[in-house]
């Protein structure tokens, strides 16, 4: 695993809020190690209740698809329109469907 | 890539980010978008680290415990806004290391206004009021700007600003109201802060040639100018609520124009204390150089446990 000049590896922050919510990212810290990492995250990125469980990921782990590749994943579905309710005619008198 | 694709790209860039759109870490950017956000973000990185300096000073001289927390709460929050612009400088493919050296050399620059000294406790709430005050103005809209990982640094940021800014109001308010000497001691802040704060803001838009760069970019979405007149037309009423005076004889609202009219900032005493020779430029390097310093154990001792623990993890595995 490639490290900073300081010696340290860069760690992405992901916060859960509350049960019942996904974690979310919210940055990244410096830190020598994932335990230390969390309690820097504590530090940083917790200091109003933001959250009640932490993930910390070293950011060279993360494997993410490449904005050049974008047309080619993500274009098949925008002609896809019979993917959403509002392709499909219900009469009003049906209500909420 | 040819001369004239880079231009096409160019182009491209400049209708993207025209129509709102955000740029994030692996998109493609002209390399002067790229060098110019690095410089101001580390810029900005730099000046929430060297802003804790001034305010440390009176963390142990607080005049009560009330406002002892309230200002290493806020001491705090700098030292995490730092990290956070680091950060969104490290998503451009600085590395933090390289930016904390320029600061501690004296290559790079941070905010002038941490060049001016901090004599008394009226002070901590000038600083709160006007300059985090100002600083928020400029935060506020570069909640917009169009690099992604800047733009969320900002929404953090401005979100824990506003607390800043409020006990800063709140120790000048007592002040204002207390005996004559604490009235005068207050009065006395704002005449020496008022100015400063204005150049905050940075030259007058005419003397501001990579403005319009940034405009066009959107990484600034209002001119110094603009942001000013903004700040002076919400301070001007806060100072008069606590009957304090703004040190400004030209001052005074200008029904036409629907903002306060305002007299000549003193642009060489700004261009001077960028040069080096404001009243506490060395001593703030100086102060920088030697908490950086005294935190290496911290930092090597981080790296020992952290080897330590390894260790002993790998150990208990192959044991079981
Ligand atoms: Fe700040
Ligand atoms: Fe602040």
């Amino acid at each position: 695993m490639s490290n900073n000049k300081d010696n340290w590896k860069i760690w992405e922050i992901f916060i859960r809020s509350k049960n019942g919510i996904s974690h979310k990212h919210v940055g990244s810290l410096h830190a020598p190690d994932a335990e230390i990492a969390i309690k820097n995250a504590r530090d940083v990125y917790t200091r109003r209740s933001e959250g009640i469980s932490i993930w910390v990921v070293p950011s060279d782990q993360i494997t993410a698809s490449k904005p050049d590749e974008k047309e080619q994943l993500f274009a098949p579905a925008d002609d896809k329109v019979y993917r959403h309710p509002t392709f499909y005619h219900i009469p009003d008198e049906i209500g909420h469907m | 890539m040819s001369k004239e694709e880079m231009l096409d790209m160019e182009a491209r860039f400049e209708r993207y980010v025209a129509a709102e759109n955000k740029v994030e870490p692996k998109d493609w950017m002209p390399e002067k978008y790229r060098k110019t956000l690095i410089r101001q973000i580390s810029q900005h990185a730099h000046s929430e680290v060297v802003g804790m300096l001034p305010e440390a000073n009176w963390i142990t001289r607080a005049p009560s415990l009330r406002r002892k927390v309230a200002l290493l709460a806020k001491v705090q929050d700098e030292a995490g806004h730092g990290l956070y612009l680091y950060s969104a400088a490290e998503t451009m493919g600085a590395d933090r290391q390289d930016l904390i050296e320029d600061l501690l050399s004296g290559k790079a620059k941070y905010s002038s206004i941490f060049n001016y000294p901090t004599p008394t406790w009226a002070d901590i709430g000038a600083i709160g009021w006007l300059v985090d005050g100002a600083a928020i103005a400029n935060q506020v809209m570069l909640c917009r700007t169009s690099y992604g990982p800047y733009a969320r640094a900002m929404v953090r940021i401005c979100k824990e600003e506003s607390f800043h800014q409020r006990q800063g109001y709140e120790i000048m308010m007592a002040l204002a109201a207390g005996t004559p000497a604490q009235k005068k001691m207050a009065q006395d802040a704002l005449n020496r802060w008022w100015w400063p704060s204005l150049m905050m803001f940075g030259p007058t838009d005419e003397n501001s040639p990579n403005s319009a760069l940034s405009m066009k970019w959107r990484i600034k979405r209002k001119s110094n100018d603009e942001l000013r007149q903004e700040f002076i037309d919400k301070t001007v009423p806060q100072a008069e609520f606590i009957g304090l005076t703004v040190p400004d004889p030209d001052l005074k609202w200008n029904e036409e124009r629907g903002h306060y009219d305002f007299g000549e900032i003193d642009w060489q005493e700004f261009y001077d204390v960028i040069a080096g020779n404001g009243k506490c430029n060395k001593q703030r390097l100086h102060a920088r150089n030697v908490a950086h310093d005294n935190g290496r154990w911290v930092r090597e001792a981080a790296n020992a446990y952290a080897e330590k623990q390894a260790k002993r993890r790998k150990e208990e595995s192959s044991a079981a």
